[in-house]
């Protein structure tokens, strides 16, 4: 279609904006995070210094970091794991149903504010000893990987011809048996999304963590907070921890572009 | 696995006896499959939210374990008379969730609109875009509080330099909730730039032309052809960043800690009502504020649902 070229140059100053906006926060961040504290007090020469990973090393050494990475890995690894396990078969009868009320109810989990069920949660887990351990964790960020999965699987299933299960079925594989062995494989772009998304989620969870965990069990998120003093913020050592969080989802996002974009927008084209 | 093959096999199966159970569970496969998803979702959801009910009828304070009395809607009764916290941190909610959503929309659509046609490096752009997505909130949070730090931070160095007057920032009472409104269309308007881009993909670009050649103007296409096109992705869109928006806890917690800051600048009813449940052990009260702000929430959707309806 024709463009005129007052809009092409428009176009690309307002590409070029983006850019910028987008990407210098996460690049003043990280830049920061190679300087020390009088380094970073010292704005007019932002780019004029000798970058050290001083503080990486502080962060690593210091609080017992590798500890929390652990966490923060295990947690989202394992509520992922299992929330595929009851999700995917789930979504996969609610597409094929069309059960949508009772999709709703998984769906629940993602409109209800998080505070109003960590009460009760605390309460019940305390009973149970559980809180401080790694159960309760990963019960608590499956609430958050379940409906995601669910959702994205649901559509994925809705995409899916119902003919080759069909066809199984006639070659003499029982439903559940054609679901395992001709859906599934058949669904490892959708399952890919669902996985990487719920444990980017996972990854990101703060709110439960902070309730739930405990000095053993803390995740990224929480232990951030350590850098933050009631006097003074060591803000190398923020920037730092903060990096050392965001890197990973970053370099996911980056290498598995495609499937977090078909995962955040899944459900937007059928509306 | 990856054998599986979608012509019937020629060499007849010999059908393998069935066990009883796996004759029970196919045959029952539609609740067999959904039911350990909805067991732990229900499990997790109905009884946690029904004793928060019950404890909003209740005293409870200190400890969750400790006597406490049934005194009906009292905690209701004294939350509604709250001038100083509640309902400013309704004021605040909405505050920050129609102002949030409306700039993403608002900008989401002209990232979308943008981006729609091809063009060279934009794997580059769509990444850029996506970065402020993905990162830990609460890791954003803290990048933006000393990027708005009002001594070192550089966007009041760049004010200055600019011949303007540094500004506050976070650490000021009423530029706070707007500062963190920034934070959060940063994060999130990418999220809504994306859904109505996949959105944008699925119109057929004859459409536009055609109106092109009827002699409609850009912004008479837009209104006309685009967007009543692409009103169910904006639909998703305001859907999803909405209840979020509305929940939203993680950078507020990032940027003033407890209480929404020390004057409560911040204070949502998110935010509030952590502060009740676990910095105040003030349960009763804390259980009447959550219901009031599920029951909020599921207004705002029965509206949003409604009103799309309408439509």
């Amino acid at each position: 279609m024709r463009t005129s070229p007052g809009y092409r140059i428009f176009r690309i100053v307002a590409i070029a904006v983006l850019i910028v906006v987008m990407l210098m926060p996460i690049f003043w961040m990280v830049l920061s995070s190679l300087k020390n504290n009088v380094q970073i007090f010292d704005v007019a020469n932002a780019f004029n210094f000798d970058p050290s990973l001083e503080n990486y090393r502080n962060v690593l050494a210091r609080s017992d970091y590798v500890d929390y990475i652990w966490n923060s890995f295990f947690v989202a690894f394992m509520s992922t794991a299992i929330s595929l396990v009851i999700g995917v078969p789930a979504a996969y009868s609610m597409s094929r149903f069309v059960m949508r009320r009772s999709a709703l109810v998984v769906l629940m989990a993602r409109i209800i504010p998080g505070v109003s069920l960590l009460v009760p949660w605390y309460y019940i887990f305390s009973n149970l000893r559980l809180v401080g351990g790694y159960s309760v964790l990963i019960l608590s960020h499956m609430f958050v990987a379940l409906p995601l999965i669910v959702y994205i699987m649901m559509g994925f299933f809705d995409g899916l011809p119902i003919d080759l299960e069909e066809a199984a079925q006639v070659d003499g594989l029982t439903p559940i048996g054609a679901f395992l062995k001709v859906t599934l494989p058949l669904s490892v772009p959708g399952l890919a999304t669902a996985a990487i998304l719920s444990f980017i989620f996972s990854w990101n969870n703060f709110m439960f963590a902070l309730v739930l965990s405990d000095a053993g069990t803390k995740t990224l998120p929480v232990a951030i907070f350590d850098f933050i003093g009631y006097a003074s913020i060591d803000w190398g050592g923020l920037m730092a921890a903060s990096t050392v969080v965001t890197l990973p989802i970053m370099l996911i996002a980056l290498f598995a572009q495609r499937y977090v974009v078909s995962g955040l927008t899944a459900g937007a084209v059928k509306g | 696995m990856s054998t599986a093959t979608a012509t019937p096999r020629t060499v007849p199966h010999t059908t393998r006896p069935q066990s009883s159970v796996s004759r029970w569970a196919n045959h029952n496969r539609k609740w067999v499959l959904a039911a350990p998803a909805m067991i732990f979702t229900a499990a997790m959801i109905l009884f946690p939210l029904g004793w928060t009910l019950y404890l909003s009828l209740t005293n409870a304070k200190g400890s969750v374990r400790a006597e406490k009395e049934f005194i009906g809607f009292d905690n209701y009764a004294s939350v509604f008379a709250d001038t100083a916290r509640f309902w400013p941190a309704v004021g605040r909610t909405l505050f920050f969730t129609g102002g949030t959503l409306v700039a993403q929309l608002v900008l989401g659509m002209v990232i979308a609109l943008l981006l729609r046609k091809n063009f060279r490096g934009q794997g580059f752009v769509r990444i850029a875009v996506l970065m402020p997505l993905v990162a830990t909130p609460v890791a954003v949070g803290m990048m933006w509080r000393l990027i708005f730090e009002p001594n070192i931070g550089i966007v009041n160095y760049l004010l200055v330099r600019m011949g303007i007057p540094a500004q506050p920032w976070l650490a000021g009472e009423n530029t706070a909730l707007p500062t963190t409104m920034i934070i959060d269309i940063w994060q999130w308007t990418p999220m809504v730039a994306l859904i109505l881009l996949a959105g944008l993909t699925s119109i057929p670009e004859e459409m536009d032309e055609a109106a092109s050649i009827d002699g409609a103007s850009a912004w008479q296409r837009f209104w006309h052809v685009t967007l009543p096109i692409l009103w169910p992705s904006v639909v998703v869109a305001t859907l999803l960043r909405g209840i979020d928006a509305l929940k939203t806890f993680d950078i507020l917690y990032a940027t003033k800690g407890r209480g929404g800051g020390s004057f409560n600048e911040v204070e949502t009813l998110n935010v509030y009502a952590y502060g009740l449940s676990f910095d105040y052990n003030n349960y009763g009260i804390a259980s009447a504020v959550l219901i009031l702000f599920f029951g909020l929430i599921l207004l705002a959707l029965f509206l949003l649902v409604r009103g799309n309806k309408v439509k």
